[in-house]
């Protein structure tokens, strides 16, 4: 097509040169003939204006993403082309080019994002084909067939879900056998031991476990006096109970789950009645303290009596030896001191009447109170 | 060229018909649904339907086939669903009340006749609620209060549920457990009753914890007197007459000789006093 555009003209030019030629307008005709292939590549836009009647003036741009036709059209006209291959990518068909391979690496990206899958080390994975059950995949990298065939649904089945119930603070008061009132709150541990039966079984397991537990917490305690829900071997026991029913009730689910521990955070009398519960707490204070007195004062009481035992069988193992003697030397020893320290009045009873001055001794008592209290 | 685009064009709206035609016919069932398919509104067959222990991966889900426009597929849950029962008050036969929550699972069973009497699982729940609500109340109502909290040890928790289920089988449901989730006393005198129950109970067993706690000191003491005496007797029981005579010289120091206690005392001797003997010069 270019060739041709160029030999023309220079045809023309030379058949106007030429001697033999017949006459400018004959050379004229020729050259007004060959203006339509010389217009050939303007007119070319011209024909396909009206087959294309959505095509835009300003440039062939938009059109190329306008439809499928002309998605194709511009590749067979670029393979005709040749050289014009590679200057158009640049510039007008920008759409055109990069429509395909943004096309392109999108649907790697989709096949790779679909296909390819990473799944941690407490993950597993649910492959679904078509909706219908096929395997379950653990840990690393596995290969599934695109989105709409297959599916994966990946889920962390090692770690330890945690559920406080009641979520709130707010007082939530159950009953015990005793009907007792006891504001208890708990944390539940589980995770997924069956991802299957979880995936596939309710619809709902997360809530499923918490209602589980609340019906479970709810029978434990019921079932266990007020003192033995706030002691403490009480409460280990309603958790393992806890745990156990659980377990059964959500296994006759075939849930799927399993179920690592109950723990009781907190057991507090309702708020009305904490006084009350209180008074028992100090009861039990005082009670523990009389004991621990009574403790001490029954230690110190048998220590005397070992004491003052020991004592006397010492001594009296040495008086055995000497009886009169040891006998008469603690006597004299002891009424040394005791007169010593008194006043001491010896009265030749025969014919003398004794004059005792009572008051007198009286009052030098009081005297001597008095000094001492001063 | 342009000939050919029409071509393709005839064969891409072929194609594209052909999808489309396909698409209509073809029906994804998955694991969690069991579907029931209408021809004309009339149920024809069941897709995936639950059979009990039946391994996943070998039921009937994935993908099946209906004839277009013809037949319409209604999609039903497979799994275990659940009715809460709105929380209400149960009188026992002892005239306690008590404000109790249950739930009650439950599964479609029969499908065709879901579709036929509730048309959706949402709808069957609505209809189980109300059941579900008075049979627990019929059942529990014949109970002592005691009885009521422990409901899971009985019977009655199985009757509820038997009931429950009877009724569940006209909608193609089978209710698989009934659970007391919550049972309080209500607000008002009964819970103000049972706050001041607990109250003098509690009191009580403080007065208790403190009398037991005198009586446990008494009985430390008491034992501790014991032991002392038997000490006692046990050591001074081997001379009588000397224990006599050492305790009384212990005794008359502490009394006379005593430096702290204030006071002096007057003795008066008589000439005859046993001290006084060598006094004498006897």
């Amino acid at each position: 097509m270019f060739s041709d555009v160029i030999a023309r003209p220079w045809l023309a030019m030379t058949g106007r040169k030429s001697p033999w030629g017949s006459g400018d307008s004959g050379n004229s005709a020729e050259s007004a003939e060959e203006g339509v292939p010389e217009g050939d590549a303007p007119a070319g836009e011209a024909p396909k204006g009206p087959r294309n009647p959505w095509l835009p003036p300003e440039g062939e741009g938009p059109r190329r993403s306008a439809s499928m036709d002309d998605i194709l059209r511009p590749r067979q006209r670029k393979g005709g082309g040749g050289g014009f291959g590679l200057p158009p990518l640049p510039q007008r068909p920008d759409g055109r080019s990069w429509t395909g391979p943004v096309i392109a690496v999108l649907a790697l990206l989709w096949l790779g994002f679909s296909t390819t899958h990473v799944l941690g080390s407490n993950e597993q994975g649910i492959v679904t084909t078509f909706g219908k059950y096929t395997r379950t995949v653990g840990s690393g990298v596995s290969l599934t067939l695109p989105w709409p065939i297959e599916k994966m649904k990946v889920e962390d089945v090692t770690s330890i879900k945690r559920d406080l119930i009641p979520e709130d603070e707010g007082e939530k008061l159950m009953i015990t056998s005793d009907r007792g009132l006891v504001d208890i709150s708990y944390l539940v541990r589980w995770n997924i031991k069956d991802l299957k039966l979880y995936t596939f079984q309710l619809n709902d397991p997360h809530d499923t476990v918490k209602e589980v537990a609340e019906a479970a917490m709810r029978a434990a305690v019921a079932e266990v006096p007020l003192n033995g829900v706030m002691g403490g071997s009480g409460r280990a026991q309603i958790e393992q109970r806890v745990r156990e029913r659980m377990q059964a009730i959500l296994d006759a689910y075939r849930s799927g789950v399993k179920i690592q521990g109950v723990d009781i955070k907190k057991t507090d009398p309702p708020q009305k009645v904490k006084e009350a519960f209180q008074k028992v707490t100090v009861a039990q204070q005082n009670a523990q303290q009389d004991v621990y007195n009574a403790q001490q004062w029954a230690q110190q009481l048998v220590n005397q009596a070992e004491g003052n035992a020991a004592e006397f069988n010492k001594v009296y193992e040495q008086y055995k030896l000497s009886p009169e003697v040891t006998r008469r030397r603690i006597y004299y020893e002891t009424m040394e001191r005791v007169l010593t320290n008194n006043d001491k009045v010896i009265v030749e009873a025969n014919g003398v009447t004794p004059y005792l001055p009572l008051p007198e001794v009286r009052r030098a008592e009081k005297a001597e109170a008095a000094q001492g209290g001063q | 060229m342009l000939d050919r685009l029409q071509e393709q064009k005839g064969t891409l709206i072929a194609i594209g018909a052909a999808a489309l035609a396909v698409l209509a016919s073809v029906v994804v069932v998955p694991e969690t649904e069991q579907g029931v398919i209408l021809r004309l509104g009339e149920p024809v067959r069941v897709i995936n339907r639950f059979v009990p222990g039946a391994d996943f991966g070998n039921t009937g889900a994935g993908i099946t086939w209906r004839i277009p426009f013809f037949e319409t597929l209604q999609r039903i849950d497979k799994r275990m669903l659940s009715v809460a029962m709105e929380r209400q008050q149960v009188l026992s036969t002892d005239q306690q009340p008590l404000e109790v929550d249950a739930y009650a699972r439950f599964r479609i069973i029969d499908p065709v006749r879901m579709v036929k009497s509730a048309g959706t699982t949402a709808r069957v729940e609505e209809q189980l609620q109300p059941i579900l609500s008075s049979v627990l109340r019929q059942e529990l109502g014949k109970r002592s209060f005691q009885s009521l909290l422990t409901a899971e040890r009985g019977q009655a928790m199985r009757n509820i549920r038997d009931g429950l289920d009877r009724e569940a089988r006209e909608y193609g449901a089978q209710v698989i457990d009934v659970r007391i989730k919550r049972a309080d006393l209500p607000e008002g005198p009964s819970l103000d009753s049972a706050f001041a129950r607990l109250t003098s109970q509690k009191e009580q067993e403080a007065a208790t914890i403190v009398a037991q706690g005198q009586r446990n000191a008494q009985y430390i003491r008491a034992d501790a007197q014991a032991q002392s005496a038997k000490i006692y007797a046990d050591s001074f029981g081997k001379d009588p007459k000397f224990y006599d005579f050492y305790r009384g010289m212990q005794s008359y120091i502490v009394t006379f000789a005593n430096g702290k206690q204030s006071g002096r005392s007057t003795i008066i001797l008589s000439p005859d006093n046993d001290y006084l003997r060598q006094f004498r010069g006897k």
